[in-house]
Formats: structure tokens, sequence, C-alpha cells
């Protein structure tokens, strides 16, 4: 071991084979891929402006779905594409009982439902049937209509990136707005809200 | 006084840290065996500066120095001692320093016990450790100094979050971090190879005891976290998927790639640019961890909009060191000379497999892990893809994993011949197929779990098959193989240990995920509510105070088949100083099930709701972690890979045949 330790740097590289450009370049992967994130990071926090998540759906009809009742809310019957563009504009909401800052807003759903501003259509995301029973239970149940997408196939359609989501569907059955995330009471007052009372002209 | 004293020792201890970064380096260039030999003392007195200044913060802690900014905002007079000395630590300040802190000791202990290792080599190593401290010291005393002090000082403190005021919270940090920042060695370990164009059998070699010590603490600071989950949060649940969590699992994923691969470029002198991309990536991910999830930063925007600098800070350090080891990496890995050559089907080729299922796991767990908080710094959106995206990704790479598990131990190195791996393979698969008929015929399924049990099945099984090739059972007398069996290395026995644990921890989790029962109800004191064959009757409910809480405490009698078998005392917790209720769940465990029970808030009408889970199995998931852990603590005590001392083993045969090859 001690022949080891007086071997140099020089001696060890000099005895490896010479190595093509195209193995080499192989070796930068790992460096390409994280400059890419810490780019990605680096230019969002450098300029910091909360960007827009944009949804290829926009201006487009809402895709083609029907979805089952959630379980112990039977009576109320499923969710599909016909329910939207009667006339009547309405959101549609994605949430799941395993989503954390779903609970957020519900609170702000329940309120939204109870004033009768507009009807809330809701899409059960991934859940499980007994956790979305238990949830709606517990916290209370503001939608019109649920539908339960138990394998995520509805979810798809709607181009839904996490849960919760959003989306603004006008009495034609347009997608006029998406939003990604937790509602909050300033995106109602400032851009949802807005929004239906120009639909509504 | 005292804590400007810590604040002095902090400013010290950069300065060693100085030393040592640029000294060895230097030395090492230049020939310098007086220069190199300086890193030793300097880690040894960095140690002793910070551990100078955690005391000072911590005795802040204990006196409830208010007049300190971070005790008054995460301490309170009240508070019983245990917190308020762990509290040190239980915010972002305090906790920065205790990870520095654990960095420091790393480094003690590599200049402690790495005299055998070639001086250069040596330099190098802690050349690069003290440089990673001196990016953290900078930035505790640029940005998140723990000893800034309040004038006026008030006259309480705002308390430290009640959730955290928990024996197992506690001592969760330092364990985790003890594994976390312990992977600082590998990667020391690994620059400090590409500097010195020296990755060899006797690297590896080096590097496993450093990799194992902090494998352990990282199993179990990650096995201690969720079993505080389970019981504090009131969910029934161990695992969440949480950022928080998954920051700790990404490195552990590394780790445990790191731990088989090392064994290929140990034994085979191969894989062995591969070993030191993970061990460089291994820690990248604790320091991205640490960063994004540890420290609050991308959990929320708004500590970005509060302080930019901090961000900015990290970003740059961030990229300095992964992105220039990366660099290295990419510079000098295609230089390292190829080992010996392996066919897909042996050992070498199922280590292999398993560092590439264990590598996509945690590319997997990154993603959906960075997804949600890249689009909540992007777009101040918060979003969960939540446990379905996990289940549906990282749970079905498991299972070709588990089918390796029993299989690769059974191959013999270079190539395996199907027909010698095949006939060893037939036990296993007998007793899968005998445990997935027993828990088919009495579950009824659902098939996930009939296939989790069969797969616990076939790795214990291999394991077990593997130890009897081993020493030969049934083949040679029962003497002989008793004799194999205690002269059996030490390293053998901790993969047996380690993959029984694994199998132990699959069944709990199956049972966790497929046969958990729950009913929530309000009750009122004498209501009997029957779940899984158990009655439990809520005998009464009141009010017991706590030293800075009132708890609303249930009795709950649990009985089987009118026998008592426990008294559960739920609680459900008021801090009045940040007005935050916690619960705390009773569990009573068989071991082969937990009875669990939460008490909730008081029903409008009367009685209080109570909520029931029966948890089959669910204690084995932290037996098997256990059982983890004490594997690596078995193969730490291995002579071939105890700390320190190579040159012992330059009588050990094994070792001239390693570095032959070299």
């Amino acid at each position: 071991m001690a022949d080891e330790g007086t071997r140099t740097p020089a001696e060890d590289q000099a005895a490896a084979k010479p190595v093509s450009p195209a193995l080499r370049l192989r070796y930068l992967v790992p460096v390409f891929l994280f400059v890419a994130l810490a780019a990605a990071l680096g230019v969002q926090l450098l300029t910091g402006e909360p960007g827009k998540v944009p949804s290829a759906l926009i201006d487009k009809p809402v895709p083609a779905f029907s979805l089952p009742a959630v379980q112990g809310f039977e009576e109320a019957g499923g969710f599909e594409t016909a329910h939207l563009g009667q006339g009547e504009i309405a959101l549609v909401n994605v949430f799941a009982s395993w989503c954390g800052p779903c609970r957020v807003e519900h609170p702000l759903l329940m309120a939204l439902a109870e004033a009768g501003t507009v009807p809330i259509y809701g899409i059960n995301y991934k859940d499980t049937p007994a956790d979305a029973e238990r949830w709606l239970g517990r916290l209370g149940n503001p939608y019109a209509r649920m539908g339960a997408d138990v394998d995520g196939r509805a979810g798809i359609e709607w181009g839904v990136y996490g849960v919760p989501e959003t989306f603004v569907v006008d009495g034609a059955g347009r997608i006029r707005h998406r939003h990604v995330g937790v509602l909050t009471p300033q995106d109602l007052d400032e851009t949802i809200l807005p929004l239906i009372e120009d639909l509504r002209g | 006084m005292i804590a400007e004293i810590g604040h002095y020792a902090l400013v010290l201890a950069l300065a060693m840290t100085l030393v040592q970064a640029v000294a060895p380096p230097l030395g090492a260039r230049l020939g310098d065996g007086a220069l190199m030999a300086l890193a030793r003392p300097a880690a040894a007195a960095q140690f002793l500066f910070i551990s100078a200044a955690l005391a000072c913060l911590m005795h802040a802690f204990v006196v409830s120095d208010f007049s300190v900014v971070t005790v008054a905002d995460n301490s309170h007079s009240a508070k019983p001692l245990l917190y308020k000395f762990t509290g040190t630590w239980g915010n972002h300040e305090g906790s920065m320093l205790l990870w520095v802190w654990i960095l420091a000791v790393y480094g003690a202990l590599v200049a402690a016990f790495g005299r055998n290792l070639p001086p250069r080599f040596r330099a190098w190593v802690l050349a690069v450790q003290a440089f990673v401290g001196l990016g953290f010291l900078v930035f505790i005393l640029a940005t998140s100094n723990p000893f800034l002090r309040l004038d006026p000082a008030p006259f309480d403190g705002r308390d430290l979050n009640p959730l955290l005021q928990d024996p197992g919270l506690a001592f969760h940090p330092p364990l985790l971090y003890l594994g976390y920042v312990g992977l600082s060695t590998a990667f020391s370990f690994a620059v400090a190879a590409l500097i010195e164009g020296r990755v060899n059998a006797a690297w590896a070699r080096w590097v496993r005891p450093w990799t194992l010590l902090s494998w352990c603490a990282l199993t179990a600071g990650i096995a201690l976290g969720s079993w505080w989950a389970y019981y504090e949060l009131g969910w029934g649940g161990y695992w969440f998927w949480d950022p928080v969590e998954n920051a700790s699992f990404m490195p552990w994923l590394m780790a445990t790639a790191l731990l088989h691969s090392s064994i290929v470029a140990e034994k085979r002198d191969s894989l062995k640019s591969w070993t030191v991309l993970l061990a460089i990536l291994g820690f990248s991910l604790s320091l991205l961890g640490t960063f994004l999830v540890r420290s609050g930063v991308l959990t929320s925007v708004h500590s970005f909009a509060s302080d930019p600098a901090r961000g900015v800070y990290i970003l740059v350090f961030l990229v300095v060191v992964i992105g220039g080891s990366l660099t290295l990496y990419a510079w000098r890995a295609p230089g390292m000379r190829a080992g010996g050559s392996f066919r897909p089907l042996s050992r070498e080729g199922s280590l292999l497999a398993n560092n590439l299922l264990l590598a996509v796991g945690c590319a997997t767990v990154f993603i959906g892990t960075l997804y949600p908080l890249v689009l909540d710094a992007l777009a101040g959106q918060k979003v969960s893809v939540g446990p379905p995206f996990f289940e549906s990704t990282f749970v079905p790479l498991m299972i070709p994993l588990l089918l390796m598990m029993a299989a690769g131990p059974l191959m013999a190195w270079k190539r395996a011949g199907p027909g010698a791996v095949l006939p060893r393979l037939a036990v296993p698969l007998v007793c899968a197929a005998a445990v997935a008929a027993a828990v088919a015929a009495r579950s009824g399924g659902p098939w996930g779990a009939v296939l989790g049990m069969a797969l616990a099945g076939w790795v214990a099984a291999g394991v077990l098959t593997e130890l009897a090739e081993r020493i030969r059972l049934f083949r040679v007398p029962l003497g002989e193989s008793a004799r194999r069996l205690a002269g059996l290395p030490r390293a053998a026995w901790a993969m047996s240990i380690a993959h029984l644990g694994v199998a132990v921890l699959v069944v709990g989790t199956v049972g966790a995920g497929n046969w958990a029962g729950e009913r929530e109800q309000v009750m009122r004191p004498g209501d009997s509510v029957a779940l899984a064959g158990y009655d439990f009757q809520l005998l009464d409910i009141g009010d017991v105070p706590g030293p800075n809480y009132l708890a609303r405490q249930g009795r709950v009698r649990v009985s089987d088949g009118g026998e008592e078998i426990a008294l559960l005392l739920p609680e459900r917790r008021h801090y009045p100083v940040q007005d935050t209720w916690t619960t705390e769940a009773a569990i009573h465990t068989t071991w082969l099930a937990d009875l669990y029970v939460v008490v909730g808030e008081d029903a409008p009408g009367g009685g209080t709701a109570v909520r029931i889970h029966h948890n089959p199995l669910v204690p084995w998931i932290w037996i098997g972690a256990l059982v983890m852990v004490a594997g690596g603590a078995v193969s730490l005590t291995d002579r071939r890979h105890r700390v320190g001392a190579p040159t012992r083993r330059r009588a050990v045969p094994a070792t001239a045949t390693a570095t032959a090859g070299d």
C-alpha cells in the first residue's frame, strides 16, 4: 500500500487507454442535467415573478368524460361532459382526500357553494372511495355534482398536473380559465369572479 | 456574553476550515508533508470550536435567554427541559448549526481514524470536507446566525411548534443528519480519488465503513421519523411521500446503491466510475434535500421573497459543490481503467441491476418531489402529485428489486450458469408459492397483497437458502456445517440480516396497505365500538393538565371476547402559547397488529369523535428497519471494514490480491 501512496495521478492516467470523445460525452450527462436544473431554479430566483401554467385546453371545449358517482353520494349521480355547457357558467374542481392543499382550499369552496354564486363540479381524482366519502363527510360537500375518477383517466383528459386544480367553464362548454394549486380568496376575487362576471356579460 | 462566545467560536471555526481547505491541497501540490499534515489538527480544532458554539446555543435554550432571537422565536420558559434542550435544532438556524457540527464530527473522525490513508489522499479528503464546511459556516454567519441578539428582550418566547415537542422527533434530526451528513465522507473520498486519479479496490474498501455508518444512521433516522408521523399525526399512516420524507429517502436510496456497487468495486475492481458517481450523487441529494426542504427554503415561496440572499447563496453553493464535483467526474472518470468484466448473469450483473433499479427509483422520487416544489417556486402554485404518483411509479420498481435480492447472492461472480442458479431458486420459489397460497386462502386477497407477501417469503427463503449454501447444509455432516456457520465472515451475516430485515419490512407495508381497518364514530362515555373482533369502550373523557398544555384525555378499554387486554389513553393537547392542538394516538400492539385510538373534537350534539384503527402487521415496518440497521452494524464490525487500520489488513491475503490487481 505504501507504493500506492507515491503513485502520481499522471502515471495512473497514462496507464489508461485513450478515451474516445463519444465516451467522454457520456460522462458529461450528469453535469448537463444538473446545470439545466440549476438554471431553471436560478432564472426564477432572480426574476422572482410567479409565472403562469399554460393550458393547451384554454378556449377549447371540455374533453369527453363520464364519471360514476362518488361512493356515499350515489343519489346525486355521476358527472360527465353533458352536464357542462348547458348555458350555465361553472367551476370544475379537481380534488382528492390524500391532497393536503385541497384541505386548505376546501372552506373557500364551501363558502362559495353556500353563496350560490356559481355551481361547482368536482372530480375526485385517484382517490380511495372510502377515503373520499369520509373526507367529504367530515368537511362537507360543496359540489353540485361529483364524479369519481378512480384511475385518473379523466384527469389525463383534462390535462391535470397535480391536485388541486380548478377550471372555469363557460356556458358553451369551453374551458376559459385554469387555476393550478390552492384557490385563495385573492384568486377568487381578482381573477375567477371577475371572469365569471365578464362571461355573463 | 455566552451567545457572543458562541458567535466568536463559529468565526474561529471558519478560520480553521479555511486553513484545512487551503493548506493540505497546497502541500499535496508542492509535495510539502508539513502543509499536508496541517489538515488533521485543523479538523480537530474545527470540531472543538463548532462544539463550543453548539454548546453555547444549547445553553441559551436551556436557560431561556430570550435576548437571543432564535431562542425567543422558538422556545418558551414553561417548556419541559428536554424540549428546551432539543429545541436547539428545532429551528432553521439551530438545525444548520447541528448540520455543520456533524460535518465537523465526521471530519475529525476521518482525521483521527484515517491515519493509514496515503498522506496525499488524506490531505485531499480533509480539504474537500473542509470546503463543504466552509460553505455552510459562511452561510450560517452571513444569513442564518443563531446568535443574533434582540433588544429589548421579550418576557417570554414564542414556543416551539408543539408537534416537535415529542421525544421521537427530538432525536430524529440528529440521527437523520448523522446519516445525511455522513455521506459527505463518501463524497470527499470520491472527489479526492478523482483528483488523485486513484479509484481502485483499496479506495472502495476505505469508503465502505463511512458509507455503512451513515447508511445505518439514515435508516434509523427515517424509521424514527416515520414512527413519529404514525403516532403523532393521528392518521394511522406511516409514510406520506411528502417532500420532507422524500428528501431523506433519496439519499438513502443512493447510499443503498453505493453500498452494493462498492462491493463490486472492491471485489472485482469493476463499476468503479459508477460507484464514484453514486458517492457524489448521494451527498448532492443530501445537500439538495437539506436546502430545499429542511431549511424551509422551497417549501414556501415566502421565504424566498423575504430573504432572497439565502436563496441566491444556496444556489451558488449547490452549483459550486454539485456542479464542480460532477464536472470533475466528467473530466476524470473516462480515464479510469475498466476492471474485471462480467456476464449479465452473475453476481456483478445482479448488483448492477440492483443499482439501476435503485437509481431509477430515486429518479422517480426526485421528479415527484421536485416537480411540485419547482411549480410552487415558479408559479406560486401549491399542488400535490400525492401517493398515487409514487405508488404507480416507485412501488412497481421494487418488485424486480426484491426478486433480485434472493437470486443475486446465489449467483457466482463473473459468470453464473443458469443451470447452477435455477435449482438453487427452487426453495425460495416453493416458499413464495406456499406463502401466496396461504395468504390467498386466509385473507382472500387483494392480489397485490398476495404478491407482496409472496415476495417477502421469496426474499426470506432466498436469504436462508444462501446461508445454507454457504455452510453446505446437508451436503457435509451437520457438525461441519455448524463450524462453517460459526466461521462465516461478519459481512456475510450482515447481508443476510439486512435482507431479512427488508423481508420483514415488506410484510409490514403490505399489511398496512391492504388490511388496515378503521372506524370513526361520535362516542359518549359508555359507548362501545367493535372492530376486527375487538371491542373498544369509551369509559370517560376528561381534562388532564400537562406542563405547558392542557390535554383532553379519553380512557378507552379494549377487550377481546369480554376480557380486557388494554386500557388506552388517547389525548388531544392544546398548547396555549401557539394556540395549537396536537393529537397523541394511543397504541396497543400485539406485534401482529396495532390497535390505535385517536380522540377528535367534541361533536356539536354531545359526545366526542373517536377514530379507531386496526393496523395489521404495521409494527413489522419498524422491526424490519431495525433489523436492517442491525445488519449494517454487524457489517461495520467486520474486520475487513473496520474503521481505520488498513495497514493491519496487509497480512490478509485478500488485500494482497486486491492491490496487486491495481
